[in-house]
């Protein structure tokens, strides 16, 4: 199928930094895209771009069969954008805010108040409707956000960080608003910090790191490549900690991870459940206790850890700044 | 419909969400609308016993100094609100759409027209009710009043370029005063400018702030005629003879070269920072 978002060679330098450093990009109609990363990794630059906010410094960009840079005004008819902070007027009440911006897309003040009805029921803020926007929940706001970027039924839409500064609630309401767009074939680019998410929406799932891509591929590909579930085990006592290493070690794809202090051994494995099992039996029969022991699936830390080495933990893939200068938990849940 | 329709459209829907958020936090306009009343209290009755204008009482003399003080200072308002905007989230909304690039800046000037009508308003209930009285005709008073509101709106365009360059609130804040305060104060609003030093003097003679307050005087009645004051000199009364600066024999005229010069210049740089902080 004809790509509806093409991306090549981006590259993007803020003073000394660079925020892209040669990224490619391509998302079939119809499809979903990941971009995956921890913080100042580069996304929210990408998606700038993408929208038209940000021109590069290199590279070229098309969305919707459209030069980015040569027509951005064509580009935005066709998009629909939601920030990872609710770009909503917090004065305006949740009807008055779709409402211009379906003015502002042109649509006739007739068009416009039916379309923002027909939004306010679709996400459940019918009752909150004439209610000022800073009396809203933060899963509320992102809501009206998301009808937002909706407003002009978009051909592809793109939506950075969707869930961050959520609460777990929100989140799953959220990716279930999602999912139904997706269904409606609608394209999407999303940002994510969260592996789960990734893997909950996306066809496809490009992991980038200071601004390049690391890997790419859909989400049981790169799972195949990090290893699929984890099993974590936290040993009573420091002393058993050779013994538990060795018996993990067995069953584990890769090497076991050891945190000391916190007496935690962590496996990568293919076999799930059984594997557990096996080595929960392996520790009894040892007469070894565990404080805990259970089985997670992979984080966007253990992703970095397989493919670069290093945790996004790790104060040394904090040199780029983050891709904007504001706040990153902007939205509290009020 | 045209594009230039369609700007248009796109400034009014902007206009529109900005006069919402004056009703909704009616405190901030009441606050703002507070200050005019404050001066011109504070003139009449402080200053008021000391000023003496040839032939006119200072309380009506007064009036469109302080008029011409408060829109000026007004301009704050425009460049605040969209220094605002730029700092928050929903100026990314505004640039993903397909909206006119002036509509932000244009919608924001527009509905501070509306904030400086309401201001005018209120000073001119304060003015009337200290003694204040228009002395000309209908169309000099409304010709006076229109002035004033064009320069605001000149004003405003300014103000749009530095919140475009210097995008916080507390900056623009703090800096317009620094500027906006001599301006005011080096200038005819309150006291006559014949009475300044000689190079202030000449800065105040050339100074828009003193022609647009000098055109006002003169529309609504206000101001010492040069008979008037000869007529006084010639009887033995000791005042000082009116500045025959052109900008001040033609305040109008001189006032209005203001409103175009700066509107030539400053809306399409205004535009312009915009679209650039746009993509940076």
């Amino acid at each position: 199928m004809q790509d509806v978002i093409r991306a090549t060679g981006l590259v993007k330098h803020y003073g000394d930094v660079t925020a892209l450093d040669g990224l490619d990009l391509s998302v079939p109609g119809g499809q979903v895209l990941a971009l995956l990363g921890p913080n100042g990794a580069g996304k929210t630059t990408a998606v700038r771009i993408l929208t038209t906010l940000l021109e590069p410094d290199e590279g070229s960009v098309e969305v919707a069969g459209v030069d980015v840079l040569a027509d951005p005004r064509e580009v935005r008819r066709r998009i629909g954008l939601s920030g990872q902070y609710a770009a909503v007027d917090e004065h305006l009440s949740g009807f008055e805010n779709l409402d211009l911006i379906g003015r502002l897309y042109r649509m006739g003040r007739h068009r416009a108040r039916e379309r923002a009805r027909e939004l306010l029921e679709r996400f459940d803020l019918v009752e909150a409707a004439d209610r000022p926007v800073k009396t809203y929940s933060g899963g509320m706001r992102r809501r009206l956000d998301l009808a937002g970027a909706l407003v002009a039924t978009p051909t592809v839409l793109f939506l950075d960080e969707p869930t961050t500064g959520l609460d777990p609630r929100s989140r799953s309401d959220m990716w279930e608003v999602i999912r139904e767009l997706v269904n409606g074939g609608t394209t999407l680019l999303l940002t994510t910090q969260y592996m789960e998410e990734a893997d909950l929406l996306a066809d496809d799932i490009v992991v980038i790191d200071h601004g390049r891509a690391i890997a790419r591929g859909t989400a049981d590909r790169l799972k195949q490549q990090v290893g699929g579930e984890r099993i974590e085990l936290i040993a009573e006592v420091a002393t058993d900690i050779p013994v538990v290493h060795e018996l993990l070690s067995r069953h584990a794809v890769d090497e076991v991870r050891v945190d000391d202090h916190r007496r935690m051994l962590t496996a990568a494995v293919t076999g799930g459940t059984v594997d557990l099992r096996k080595v929960l039996s392996d520790v009894e029969n040892r007469g070894i206790a565990l404080s805990d022991a259970g089985l997670r699936r992979p984080t966007l830390d253990d992703v970095f850890l397989t493919l670069t080495g290093r945790s996004t933990a790790d104060p040394t893939t904090d040199d780029t700044p983050t891709d904007q200068p504001e706040p990153r938990q902007k939205e509290t849940v009020r | 419909m045209s594009e230039l329709t369609w700007a248009a459209a796109d400034g009014y829907a902007v206009a529109r969400r900005n006069l919402i958020k004056i009703k909704r936090v009616p405190e901030l306009l009441i606050w703002i609308l507070m200050s005019p009343i404050m001066f011109v209290l504070l003139f009449v009755y402080v200053f008021g016993g000391a000023i003496d204008i040839p032939g006119v009482s200072y309380r009506e003399w007064l009036i469109a100094g302080i008029f011409a003080q408060t829109v000026v200072f007004g301009s704050t308002f425009t460049g605040a609100g969209l220094a605002e905007d730029m700092e928050k989230g929903i100026i990314d909304r505004f640039r993903s759409l397909p909206m006119s690039r002036s509509a932000v800046i244009v919608g924001r000037t527009a509905s501070d027209i509306v904030y400086n009508v309401l201001s005018i308003t209120i000073m001119s209930l304060t003015g009337l009710l200290v003694g204040w009285r228009i002395h000309t005709s209908v169309p000099e008073a409304a010709a006076g009043f229109l002035l004033l509101l064009a320069f605001s709106y000149a004003f405003s365009w300014i103000m749009a370029w530095v919140a475009m360059k210097i995008p916080s609130v507390e900056v623009i804040n703090n800096a317009s005063f620094m500027v906006i305060m001599p301006l005011t104060f080096i200038s005819n609003a309150f006291v006559p400018l014949e009475t300044f030093p000689a190079p202030l003097q000449v800065f105040a003679e050339w100074n828009p702030v003193s022609s647009v307050t000098q055109a006002a005087r003169d529309l609504f009645g206000n101001a010492p005629t040069a008979e008037s004051v000869a007529q006084l000199q010639a009887s033995g009364v000791d005042v000082f003879t009116l500045s025959d600066a052109w900008s001040l024999t033609h305040p109008v005229a001189y006032t209005l070269l203001w409103i175009v010069g700066i509107l030539v210049v400053f809306v399409p740089l205004s535009v312009r920072a915009y679209r650039h902080s746009a993509t940076k």
